[in-house]
């Protein structure tokens, strides 16, 4: 069982060796071995699931790869009639509105992780960090319904026309105000990503050590010269991993942006201009498909998707693992936040 | 000593004004919170009544009519979400708790990390070509795989935490008392961590409620009543976006309360887990 290691009758186990040792109890049981080898293929399942979704993908849309090769992705054309399939649309929606959704999702989401971390304090930030989280738990499709009867009508309005306006010299704000469109759909996944780059932010500023900003103030720093200069840049790694995890989201979220950006696969420079997103054609388009061919190019769009998020999201991960050390209680964090 | 108000005007501006952007950030962000959930309650509270708790859709152009299909459909689909998920989640999250010193167990944490990440829309891909096609139908089975395919990362991880945070000193005192170490784990080191782990698939329960997009081309949809599993079933999420894109005015009420009940659900599933961990938090 479990014997101190050789040397002094004093010598005290530190905590990883009592693990290694535990880990080693009573191997040798015939029962222990069934049991063990029981979780062990619990654990392997997760491996060969992902592999099996990987591998699927490939299958299912290998009549659309062999047809159209590496011109399916710089192809403009979406004709399901004609059987012409290009993905470029597509990846073009899903940058668009994932950049904008970075650029007020990000400041915001960062803004907020700071306020919370530096602050505020005691249950007043249990309940604030709590509200925050909460974003996170309402449903996609509620955000769509709400981004058609509420989003929508404002931005067609009121905020379109105003930021034609102001700003109408970039052709990023021209064209014709339809409310629904990839302004919308940025905002909405805006909306969506925020409480996944605030919780994981406040995270790693809290891991932040003390000392750290302490040593700031004494040199004669404000509150935000501390935050700025010695905070910020020890927890840039994990802040960066958080915005890329929204990125994440970012990319693969399908029912909100379904609902609001419109669904024209069209490349377009306005942002007031309707849309369409990866996720979107496929949430539209997969279960009316006539042909075989339409099915395996809308499966290839998912394994575009699929190879984009997994990229992201694995850059992320190591980014935010630098900081929170996943055997550290405090990563199960990480996993509450979609 | 020098005095705060030695400091520069711009230093002390530039340092207002900075922490006063962040405040307002935070300020926005609980704001779109509560604007999203009062339009829900708002506009869904005047539209829920006995009907839509009992009755299935009317056809189009009859108005009335509720979602207790689309209700219990959900409630199926997430049994069979958890029956999956949740044994093998467990498993692997005790594998890497208790056996995590290998390689593989940081593969496996690294891929199921990966795994929380996959588009929900992708797996009901690989849900349609695992199941749907072989078995040639839209069916429950295939709506509740793919919601536990998503859930079983959540467990595993949140299981894995529960069973770490459970004292060596309990499992010693075990194997010294000359209990394999099997039984160790059954009877002493799970139920031990029994509260961490409900709460992690609690947590994974609420998160799969409000999925629509792995339900489109697996669950399907259905205006009415299932008498098997292997049928297509409606869900509420799926029953709300239908109606929430439809032209009609009597859908979209109907879509509004069918947000506050999803949403509902899906908040007192969160929130009840997060005043329990607190309580033990307090107590413990």
């Amino acid at each position: 069982m479990i014997a101190p290691t050789s040397g002094s009758p004093r010598h005290i186990l530190t905590v990883d060796e009592r693990r290694v040792a535990l880990s080693k109890a009573s191997t040798g049981r015939a029962a222990d071995r069934v049991v063990a080898k029981l979780f062990w293929l619990c654990a392997v399942c997760i491996l060969l699931l992902v592999l099996a979704i990987a591998l699927m993908t490939v299958v299912q849309s290998w009549p659309s790869l062999t047809r159209f090769g590496i011109g399916f992705l710089f192809t403009q054309t979406w004709d399901p009639v004609a059987g012409h399939f290009g993905a470029l649309p597509f990846i073009y929606g899903t940058l668009v509105t994932s950049v904008v959704a970075l650029l007020v999702g990000g400041p915001v989401g960062l803004g907020a992780a700071i306020a919370l971390s530096e602050f505020t304090r005691g249950s007043l930030r249990d309940l604030l960090s709590s509200l925050v989280e909460l974003l996170a738990a309402i449903p996609s499709v509620v955000y769509g319904l709400w981004g058609i009867f509420v989003l929508a009508p404002i931005l067609r309005q009121t905020v379109e026309p105003a930021l034609r306006e102001s700003l109408g010299f970039i052709p990023l704000f021209t064209g014709p105000a339809y409310g629904v469109g990839m302004l919308a759909g940025g905002l909405i996944l805006a909306i969506m990503i925020l409480p996944t780059i605030a919780a994981v932010s406040r995270d790693v500023l809290r891991a932040v050590p003390v000392d750290q900003r302490e040593a700031m103030l004494a040199l004669g720093a404000t509150r935000w010269e501390t935050i700025r200069g010695a905070v910020i840049p020890y927890a840039r790694t994990g802040i960066v991993g958080g915005i890329i995890l929204g990125l994440g989201r970012a990319l693969g979220e399908t029912m909100a942006v379904t609902m609001v950006i419109g669904n024209r696969p069209a490349v377009s420079a306005s942002l007031f201009a309707p849309g369409y997103t990866l996720a979107s054609v496929i949430a539209n388009e997969f279960s009316e498909a006539a042909t075989d061919l339409h099915l395996a190019a809308l499966v290839e769009i998912g394994l575009v998707l699929l190879g984009v998020t997994v990229v992201v999201n694995a850059i992320a991960r190591v980014l935010v693992w630098q900081i929170k050390r996943p055997d550290r209680p405090s990563a199960a964090a990480g996993n509450v936040v979609r | 000593m020098r005095k705060r108000s030695s400091i520069a005007w711009h230093r002390r501006l530039g340092n207002v004004l900075m922490i006063g952007l962040c405040v307002a950030a935070l300020g926005l962000a609980v704001g779109v919170l509560l604007l999203v959930l009062g339009y829900v309650v708002s506009e869904g509270a005047g539209s829920l009544n006995p009907a839509f708790f009992t009755q299935t859709p009317r056809p189009v152009g009859e108005t009335g009519g509720g979602m207790a299909n689309a209700i219990v459909g959900t409630l199926i689909l997430v049994a069979i979400a958890v029956s999956i998920g949740l044994p093998i989640g467990v498993g692997a999250g005790v594998y890497l708790a208790e056996y995590g010193r290998s390689r593989l167990a940081t593969v496996v944490r690294f891929v199921s990390d990966v795994l929380t990440g996959i588009p929900s829309i992708t797996i009901g891909l690989f849900a349609y070509g695992l199941l749907v096609v072989p078995l040639r139908s839209f069916s429950a089975i295939a709506g509740g795989f793919a919601l536990g395919v998503i859930m079983l990362p959540v467990i595993a991880r949140t299981t894995e935490e529960a069973v770490r945070l459970v004292p060596d000193a309990i499992r010693e005192g075990a194997l010294a008392l000359g209990i394999p170490r099997w039984k160790t784990l059954v009877t002493i080191v799970l139920p031990t961590a029994i509260g961490g782990i409900v709460t992690g698939a609690i947590l994974a329960v609420a998160r799969v409620a409000g999925e629509t997009a792995p339900l489109l081309f697996t669950a399907f949809g259905n205006q009415f009543w299932i008498s098997s599993i292997r049928q297509p079933i409606a869900a509420l999420p799926l029953q709300i976006f239908v109606y929430a894109i439809s032209p009609y005015d009597d859908w979209h009420r109907q879509a509004w309360a069918g947000s506050l009940v999803l949403v509902g659900l899906v908040l007192l599933l969160s929130l009840g887990v997060r005043v329990a961990v607190r309580r033990r938090a307090l107590g413990g």
